[in-house]
């Protein structure tokens, strides 16, 4: 078990925009080495390299361009917002046993100012594409909001509980410079009043779309003491695929309300000397509100059909049982297939967070429920 | 598949073949476990339930009766040829021979009627529908759902 062998030592991220100049393998170049110069650690030094395999910028352009060393690991994760703890977990069992020293992970991503995947070119002929498109389920958040409606009949929750989400995250982003709606407020009504995108979700149940990149640095925990900031030790990591299971569909296994999430939490969880009772704060995979909510019951912070209630009185915002998405999220603060969260966990296990939650001594990191995910709890 | 202003078709492979095969015979068609018999869908190489080496699972025709489990609503922006009939309906329907097998479908008001021929003010879950099929071209036909 990894129980804090590795840690992250350096994060950093381009500015988050609706379009930014320059190509994502610039833009993945600059966040990686302003993450190794975050972390205090000469490029390089770099022998482990982490990416998504949804990432345009290959190891091989990575390593001569930021001079790297002789890299001894590399490795992709697929399943998009699925990959990003699983990247760095993956960095740090490398670490740990050994067949690197420092690793990278990135995500760099045009999306703002890039087309829109489920509209341009031939869609995959995969197996859930063929039993889905015909019949006009065509996009991310059609896929999501078929899971929703079932979820909120099933437990007697309403557009309130995704709301909850929506102004949790909206409020965090309010506090973060950084963050693309930084200064858009967001209120119950606006979000009741909202225009549809596919019943039952609405605009502001939805993402952002965001030029930028974030990476982060991975190394032992011995030598992430000599680094510049407080380590953020990798307590426990775990991936999850479910028996059975579809991605983003999953409407065809015996139980389709029980994502990969829950697969994954009990991996990480045999993993780890924390609970889920114990966890303060918390990074969840927010492409949609009710991930956050299918997460919540996958993690274990509420049991099953208990997320939409989990999230009444506030139980999501600073003072609440568990702050979440303290940087405003990919809901709030820009949609990096999740590799925002992983940065802010860090910086909640630094103690420098724009949302500090005082007792933040472990926060998990999640990737998307609904897709095969990974997760990961960081500690200090 | 391919994107045209047209409606997105499925690709007809080996693996999917005899579902469209029975469509155009009006026929809904599901791969059943030749050991446990259990039902299987979307369609495996192999069955889940007792896998061999070379061995397939049988193609069975069900009754095309089932439950409404859920359904969404989309609206634009989204490609040309659903656009045009935005806001329509997308259900998913669980079958009365075994309701862990879900079908994506649409709820129409009548045989040959479009995806935006029904209220979606007026689709509940748990509705009781029966499959029908609309001939797109001469291979597709695609299942189509009616409240029964």
């Amino acid at each position: 078990m990894l129980k804090d062998a590795a840690a992250i030592a350096g994060i950093a991220e381009t500015p988050f925009a609706k379009k930014l100049d320059g190509s994502e393998k610039s833009l993945a170049l600059d966040a990686i080495l302003a993450a190794l110069a975050d972390a205090g650690i000469a490029p390089g030094e770099v022998d482990g390299l982490a990416s998504y395999t949804l990432e345009t910028t290959d190891e091989v352009e990575i390593a001569k361009n930021i001079g790297a060393g002789d890299v001894t690991f590399f490795s992709q994760v697929g399943y998009g917002g699925g990959a990003g703890p699983a990247c760095v977990g993956q960095l740090a069992m490398a670490v740990a046993t050994g067949q690197c020293r420092v690793g990278v992970a990135w995500r760099s991503r045009k999306r703002g100012s890039g087309g829109r995947p489920w509209a341009g070119g031939t869609p995959e002929a995969s197996v859930p594409a063929n039993w889905s498109r015909p019949w006009g389920l065509l996009r991310p958040v059609d896929e999501i909001a078929m899971l929703t409606r079932r979820y909120l009949h099933e437990v007697g929750g309403d557009r309130n509980h995704l709301a909850n989400v929506a102004l949790a995250v909206r409020k965090m982003a309010n506090a973060n410079p950084r963050a693309l709606m930084h200064a858009k407020t967001l209120t119950r009504d606006e979000y009741l009043n909202a225009r549809w995108i596919s019943e039952p979700l609405c605009l502001y149940d939805n993402c952002l779309e965001t030029d930028a990149a974030l990476a982060c640095v991975v190394v032992s925990a011995e030598r992430a003491r000599d680094c510049r900031h407080r380590p953020a030790y990798l307590h426990a990591f775990a991936q999850g695929l479910s028996r059975q299971s579809h991605t983003m569909v999953n409407y065809w296994s015996d139980d389709p309300l029980r994502g990969p999430a829950s697969s994954c939490a009990d991996q990480l969880f045999r993993a780890s000397d924390i609970r889920a009772r114990d966890i303060r704060v918390a990074q969840i995979y927010d492409a949609f509100t009710p991930l956050v909510l299918f997460s919540l019951e996958g993690y274990g912070f509420c049991g099953r059909g208990e997320g939409a209630a989990f999230s009444e009185n506030g139980a999501l915002e600073l003072g609440g049982r568990l702050p979440i998405n303290t940087s405003g999220g990919g809901l709030s603060e820009a949609y990096v297939h999740g590799f925002n969260l992983i940065n802010e966990g860090v910086r909640q296990i630094r103690g420098d967070s724009v949302n500090q939650v005082a007792d933040a001594e472990s926060c998990l990191v999640t990737g998307g429920e609904g897709v095969p995910t990974s997760a990961m709890l960081l500690r200090r | 598949m391919s994107v045209t202003d047209g409606p997105l078709l499925p690709s007809i492979i080996d693996e999917n073949r005899p579902f469209w095969e029975g469509a155009r015979r009006g026929e809904l068609r599901v791969q059943r476990c030749r050991e446990t018999g259990r039902l299987i869908f979307p369609p495996r190489l192999r069955s889940p339930w007792a896998p061999k080496p070379g061995v397939e699972p049988e193609w069975v025709a069900v009754s095309g009766r089932g439950t409404l489990w859920s359904f969404v609503v989309p609206h634009p922006p989204l490609l040309p040829y659903y656009a045009q009939r935005a806001p329509y309906n997308v259900i998913v329907v669980a079958l009365d021979e075994d309701p862990t097998i879900r079908m994506v479908g649409n709820l129409v008001a009548a045989e040959g009627s479009g995806i935006d021929s029904v209220d979606p003010a007026t689709i509940e879950i748990g509705a009781a529908v029966r499959v029908v099929f609309e001939r797109v071209d001469d291979e597709i036909h695609l299942p189509r759902w009616l409240l029964a």
